[in-house]
């Protein structure tokens, strides 16, 4: 019997955080991210805790201090957003690169200018360059337990890749859930201690971080694809030991929803999967074959799952709450390059939605099917990104 | 012989390295780790002492070692401290070796967050004044009038105009237990400080002198006679600090003029061929009395100037 608690995201995330049982937590603040920080100082100052706590300077030696207790053999935790993860871009290229195994939270908001602390997903897309592992949830309950999961794919002897959880900011981070909890026992017969073969052992002296040039350079970079790829099939493994605990199935990279028969399959990240699922619903009632790609892990990219579960639709609409400028948004980029010269793949549109915490309602879904299936039967597919609901009234 | 160590100690900084011929900054960690011994995780951020150790397959470090960026060495030596606390490892100890660009520029920001922690690092600054693994360009380190390439010598230039930034001053004045400068022309000392040093806990900031011989520009052998010149003529003062208080110094038993230490090398030959040099010779006679009469370095203390 699982404890159940009406509890903020945030809250959330520390307890499962907590769980695990980190050697070390880093902490800068930065809306919406703070109050996980908070909830795990709470939980350090009142002893329920054991962990070290080091309240940093920036965002960048947040990271660092994740890499050095890594390196020093220490499960270490940090969260943060925005700002925070740009500024931390450097040192997570770098933990990758140095398979550096460490969990944080990305918590989503945008990126400036203009200065917000809305959300979407810039921030967060930003870094699928750089080796780390990228999961996105779509509640609090789904946080909770893949922070749970993240920590054993961070420190999975084939994987060791920075793993960062991304949540929608304000979303899910600042409101209350039910939320099951899984006991301390049980994780920890889930989790277990982070013992990695290569760590700064004074018995056994090695020389980390090394200068590296033309003769290894591009296997070093090969091993972490390697890494990625080998990821595909392990997250799902480890997804499912966790769900044997818990009782709960999210899916594995991906979830697929309502997708059989589907002519339109939409595709999406984070919370805005929830708002989708229930405009699926009432479409499906209406009469419309509609379903829902939503993407759990982001990278590696779990390109063969969607394309598994978008090969009888007549077009693919992503839903983007980000954007790469000068092209078009990431996901429908992805999308496009791997679906390219597939025999039998649809047309993919991408729609941008949601930036700096625009509202996307059901309302706003529909339009986008609407959209897609004029496409089809049209014959004429946009390849540029089509803006959802710009007001031409401000625009310059 | 101070140069030397024991014959029965082992070398925790090997040789084979690839530093250039008479580099200081090779001498200093070969010292450091003689004084550390073995029970320490060395953190060093990119640099000099990065480049010429690291070459991939190949390392004189006989000690844990580790490099992940330029500036953030200080963040990552904390996260090894933090995780050796956490282990309740208090038998191992964090050291940084750093160069002063990203001592004095780049890593300062995390630099101050550790040391205003209070976190259990002896960070060790091997100082050359200038980015000398990018080819000699201009750090808040660098001597006032050195000729670095981004702060060049010419018509309308006497190298570089600023002042060096006063380290030791602004790590202790964070609270730190234990503050020293040392130079590689003084071994036996460096080596008492970095003892020294590792009988405290928390942070600890030693700024060692290593005169570069490429960068500089003097004769790879005259590295030490270099170093002696610095500190001899009062513009490199050894001393110890501790809580915020001056509480040793290495006298000089007799100052030489800066003139000797400057015309030694490359960097400030500029001062001694353009008529006008001699302005800046006496600024820098005068920086240099005011450290020996800062530190009380001369039982006969220079006169001031007006």
């Amino acid at each position: 019997m699982q404890a159940e608690s009406v509890v903020e995201g945030s809250e959330a995330v520390a307890l499962a955080v907590k769980g695990c049982r980190p050697h070390v937590i880093s902490a800068f603040p930065i809306s919406p991210q703070t109050h996980i920080v908070e909830a795990l100082a709470r939980m350090v100052a009142n002893g329920e805790l054991d962990a070290a706590y080091v309240p940093v300077e920036s965002e960048f030696s947040a990271a660092s201090v994740l890499a050095g207790a890594s390196a020093a053999g220490s499960r270490s935790y940090t969260a943060s957003s925005s700002q925070g993860l740009l500024l931390m871009t450097e040192v997570l290229y770098a933990s990758a690169g140095l398979r550096l195994p460490c969990v944080l939270t990305g918590v989503n908001r945008s990126i400036s200018a203009p200065i917000t602390i809305q959300v979407d997903h810039q921030d967060t897309v930003s870094l699928r360059d750089s080796g780390v592992i990228q999961f996105y949830v779509e509640s609090s309950q789904e946080a909770y337990d893949v922070h749970l999961a993240a920590f054993k794919i961070a420190e999975d002897p084939g994987i060791l890749l920075p793993v960062m959880v991304c949540m929608d900011g304000w979303i899910l981070t600042h409101s209350y859930e039910r939320v099951k909890l899984v006991s301390q026992e049980e994780i920890d017969g889930f989790l277990p201690k982070f013992r990695p073969e290569n760590f700064l052992d004074i018995e056994n002296p090695k020389t980390w971080g090394s200068y590296a040039e033309e003769d290894v350079l591009m296997e070093m970079r090969y091993s972490v694809q390697q890494a990625m790829q080998y990821g595909k099939r392990r997250i799902p493994e480890i997804f499912s030991e966790l769900s044997r605990i818990t009782g709960r199935d999210h899916g594995g990279l991906i979830e697929a929803y309502r997708t059989e028969g589907a002519a339109v399959v939409l595709v999406a990240m984070g919370s805005v999967a929830g708002t989708i699922k229930d405009a699926v619903d009432r479409l499906r009632d209406a009469g419309k074959k509609v379903g829902l790609v939503k993407i759990r892990c982001y990278r590696p990219f779990p390109h063969e799952d969607i394309r598994n579960a978008v090969q009888d639709a007549r077009i693919v609409a992503v839903l983007d709450a980000n954007f790469s400028m000068g092209s078009e948004g990431a996901v429908g980029l992805d999308l496009k390059a791997k679906l390219c010269g597939q025999p039998g793949a649809p047309p993919v549109l991408d729609f941008i939605a949601g930036l700096g915490g625009r509202e996307v309602n059901a309302d706003v879904v529909s339009r986008i099917v609407a959209l897609a299936e004029q496409a089809v039967s049209s014959g004429s597919y946009p390849t540029e990104s089509h803006w959802m609901d710009l007001n031409p009234a401000i625009l310059p | 012989m101070d140069v030397q160590l024991a014959e029965n100690q082992q070398e925790l900084f090997a040789p084979g390295h690839r530093a250039c011929p008479g580099c200081g900054m090779a001498v200093a960690a070969r010292h450091i780790l003689a004084a550390t011994g073995s029970r320490v995780i060395v953190v060093t951020p990119t640099g000099c002492l990065e480049t010429f150790t690291s070459p991939y397959g190949y390392s004189p470090w006989r000690v844990p070692w580790i490099h992940h960026l330029f500036e953030n060495g200080p963040a990552v030596a904390s996260g090894v401290a933090a995780a050796l606390a956490a282990q309740g490892r208090n038998d191992i100890r964090v050291i940084v070796i750093a160069g002063d660009g990203s001592t004095f520029d780049i890593g300062f920001g995390a630099l101050s967050g550790m040391l205003e922690r209070g976190d259990d690092v002896l960070y060790i600054c091997v100082e050359n004044g200038a980015y000398m693994n990018t080819g000699n360009q201009r750090s808040g380190a660098t001597m006032t009038y050195a000729a670095t390439t981004t702060a060049p010598a010419g018509r309308c230039s006497m190298g570089k105009p600023q002042k060096k930034k006063d380290m030791p001053a602004i790590v202790s004045a964070h609270g730190t237990a234990y503050v020293a400068t040392a130079s590689v022309a003084y071994l036996k000392d460096l080596r008492r400080k970095v003892k020294k040093a590792m009988g405290f806990h928390g942070p600890r900031y030693i700024q060692i002198d290593t005169p570069c011989p490429s960068g500089w520009g003097f004769a790879s052998d005259c590295t030490l006679a270099v170093g002696r010149l610095g500190v001899n003529c009062g513009l490199i003062p050894l001393f110890e600090m501790e809580n915020g208080a001056v509480t040793r110094v290495r006298k000089i038993k007799k100052p030489v003029p800066v003139e000797a230490y400057l015309k030694a090398q490359g960097r400030f030959k500029h001062l001694f061929t353009q008529d006008r040099g001699a302005l800046q010779v006496a600024q820098l006679q005068q920086i240099a009395d005011g450290n020996i009469r800062r530190y009380g370095l001369a039982d006969v203390e220079p006169k001031e100037t007006a």
